[in-house]
């Protein structure tokens, strides 16, 4: 059992929705984020989602194309983010972390090497963009050899005929892309998204998490609601690339938790 | 080897979409589904008679097909040595071998009912030649194009906006080719239901590697029978040269000679400053290693962690930090051989076409054409040398002006101080 396996269990006891932050590692530097990273789990976040930044991030818009590259100028590194999960590992041994985004670094550093040293750092999970089911020798089944959770996403163009072959090496949860599009654009409209989670829950047993498009307390409810957590990132990313305080930042986290709790 | 031992290089990829261990579909899930049914429809169209002769059709009277294969008589006589022919897909509608692939997408675009076609372009070719042929379907198109770029290829921006196609200055990132690629998975990953992306190169998930490959074949196939025609039945070149940057030229002709191993097959790199340590080139197979972007394995350029870094090239149509995915296994199975060229080795080949054959070469091919200058005068006047002029320079000529100090803008034509 993970760490994100028994932060379920702990919930679904509780008859609590999750709520998941995802905020760049690194951004905007390696001490201020590590700040905020520690801040998360007393604003409320059940899972956080550390992302990994990248030069390509093809599935991201805007704000977290710059969390990235704000990251990188700073020196930031796929070590470094390891690093920044470790630290916090010192302080908190229960919070998941799910490692977000794309391949290449990862496969640069080598897979098996990588996965090593993600578990040392406590790493629980990770969330690859650019890796579909047709791709899980890659990463997938060795991450779950190595006992870290593999998260895929399913989409709105995930059909039924598909869906089983995405649920087939999922675990620890699964993350419902509520748009068609890239992260911090559309909002996610609940009257689409009720529908196609009860779909996905009819085909496995794991929660089923919503994310992209969710911006405000009052959406992270109304998600939250119809699901078993909403994921929360631009939203925050932007108030961090705004320059507003750790305070400030945790105290928007906090929001968005009570709302997602709230639903 | 005996013969009945000998595998083919023309097999792949396979069904993974992998050339070896290069190509595959690393792409988001929102995005799969869409590339399986597109796998679906190419199979589907590829053994579809009707598809093939719509492509014949309109390559022999829109493109103006077949390209001729021309013996550069004067060129090959500076040199001393090769018999010396340019494929001159520079003389095609649209001005560059790009139109070859985007008409076959287009096609494919049509009988899938998609009515909304994206496209990235660099040096702007590619985006002509979507535009042009959507303008011709009554589509439309929307261009994605590296700030930088529209800067530097004003003339084939023009263009594009006179066909009717929206162009959209991509700054995220650091405003090039490979940013203007993430936009339009972007901008697909939005417009799921209506859109086709029309990849202008080699590369990109399966299956465009392939497809766009089978699409720009028709310039290998053609060489084949047009040297036959010019120098006797059965004869192949001895030595094929193709410029790189996806490398969608160079594998249209090399593909129909993998499996004849008297024929030596050269890629021709964008080495920009020089192959260095600072990345002032954009040679993927001479200075990178492999890595996963924009839907594929392949060799790219990046740093230790992983990120991935620009090229540099005074071409734009080189400048791309990746390759396709074939080049790469091609270049590990050693069945051609990659070789780089610097800006200013391009710019001679440039002023030698010009002032010797009388052809104006866009700097892509110029870089094919400065290596069969280092290779001819040392090769035996029997020794046949096909290179592929891809393209015509007329969107170069500002560049090479500034190159070579002349001012435009001096209506007398004084040379710059």
């Amino acid at each position: 059992m993970t760490r994100i396996d028994a932060k379920f269990a702990e919930l679904s006891a509780a008859g609590k929705k999750a709520f998941v932050s995802y905020v760049m590692a690194g951004d905007p530097d390696f001490d201020t984020s590590l700040e905020i990273v520690k801040g998360l789990p007393a604003a409320g976040v059940d899972i956080i989602e550390l992302g990994l930044p990248f030069t390509d991030p093809m599935a991201d818009g805007p704000t977290i194309q710059l969390a990235g590259q704000r990251a990188l100028d700073g020196g930031m590194t796929l070590q470094r983010t390891l690093d920044l999960a470790a630290e916090f590992r010192k302080t908190d041994d229960t919070t998941p972390i799910v490692l977000m985004g794309y391949y290449n670094p990862i496969y640069s550093r080598g897979v098996d090497k990588f996965l090593v040293d993600a578990a040392a750092a406590g790493i629980d999970g990770l969330i690859v963009v650019d890796l579909p089911p047709e791709e899980d020798d890659e990463l997938c089944i060795p991450a779950q050899k190595a006992g870290l959770n593999f998260i895929r996403l399913a989409t709105p163009t995930t059909d039924d005929e598909r869906l089983p072959r995405v649920l087939q090496n999922t675990s620890g949860f699964v993350y419902y892309v509520s748009i068609t599009g890239i992260t911090g654009a559309a909002e996610a409209e609940a009257g689409d998204v009720g529908p196609e989670v009860a779909r996905i829950k009819a085909a496995t047993d794991l929660p089923v998490i919503v994310g992209f498009g969710i911006n405000s307390p009052e959406r992270a409810q109304t998600i939250a609601s119809i699901s078993d957590g909403a994921v929360v990132g631009s939203a925050i990313v932007s108030q961090i690339g705004a320059g507003k305080s750790v305070a400030e930042v945790l105290a928007f986290v906090k929001s968005l938790s009570d709302g997602a709790h709230r639903g | 080897m005996a013969e009945d031992l000998f595998n083919s290089f023309m097999n792949g990829p396979d069904e993974q979409g992998r050339f070896g261990i290069f190509g595959g579909r690393f792409v988001s899930e929102t995005l799969m589904p869409l590339i399986l049914s597109l796998e679906e429809e190419y199979n589907r169209a590829k053994d579809d008679d009707s598809f093939w002769a719509e492509m014949k059709d309109l390559w022999t009277h829109y493109v103006g097909r077949p390209s001729p294969l021309y013996h550069a008589e004067r060129l090959t006589e500076h040199l001393g040595g090769a018999k010396i022919y340019m494929k001159r897909d520079e003389l095609n509608h649209t001005g560059a071998h790009k139109v070859n692939n985007v008409l076959g997408q287009i096609i494919l675009a049509r009988r899938m009912g998609k009515t909304r076609i994206i496209a990235e372009t660099g040096a702007g070719q590619h985006g002509v030649a979507t535009a042009t042929v959507c303008a011709k379907f009554g589509l439309k198109c929307i261009v994605y194009m590296g700030a930088h770029d529209v800067q530097r290829q004003a003339p084939n921006v023009f263009r594009m906006r006179l066909l009717g196609a929206e162009v959209i200055p991509v700054t995220s990132g650091r405003g090039t080719l490979k940013d203007a690629m993430n936009d339009a998975l972007r901008d697909w990953v939005t417009n799921v239901a209506d859109t086709f992306y029309c990849i202008g190169t080699a590369a990109g998930p399966h299956p465009y590697p392939a497809m766009v490959r089978d699409f720009q074949s028709i310039i290998g196939k053609e060489v084949r029978w047009q040297l036959a025609e010019q120098e006797g039945e059965g004869r192949l070149p001895d030595t094929v040269i193709a410029a790189i940057g996806g490398g969608s030229n160079a594998i249209g002709l090399f593909h129909p000679f993998l499996d004849d191993k008297s024929v030596r097959i050269i890629g021709v790199e964008a080495g920009g400053k020089g192959v260095n340590d600072d990345m002032q080139h954009c040679a993927s197979l001479t200075g990178g290693r492999p890595g996963v972007l924009h839907g594929n394995r392949t060799y790219l350029l990046q740093d230790e962690d992983g990120q991935i870094m620009e090229g540099f090239s005074i071409s734009a149509g080189l400048d791309y930090p990746g390759i396709g995915p074939e080049h790469s296994w091609l270049h590990d199975t050693k069945r051609a051989e990659y070789v780089s060229i610097t800006d200013v080795e391009a710019l001679e080949a440039f002023q030698l076409s010009c002032a010797l054959e009388g052809i104006i070469p866009a700097l892509e091919p110029s870089h094919a054409l400065a290596h069969v200058m280092k290779i001819a005068p040392d090769l035996p006047k029997d020794h046949i040398i096909v290179m592929n002029m891809c393209g015509r320079g007329d969107k170069d000529v500002f560049t090479v002006a500034r190159h070579l100090g002349f001012d435009m803008s001096d209506t007398e034509g004084r040379d710059l101080d």
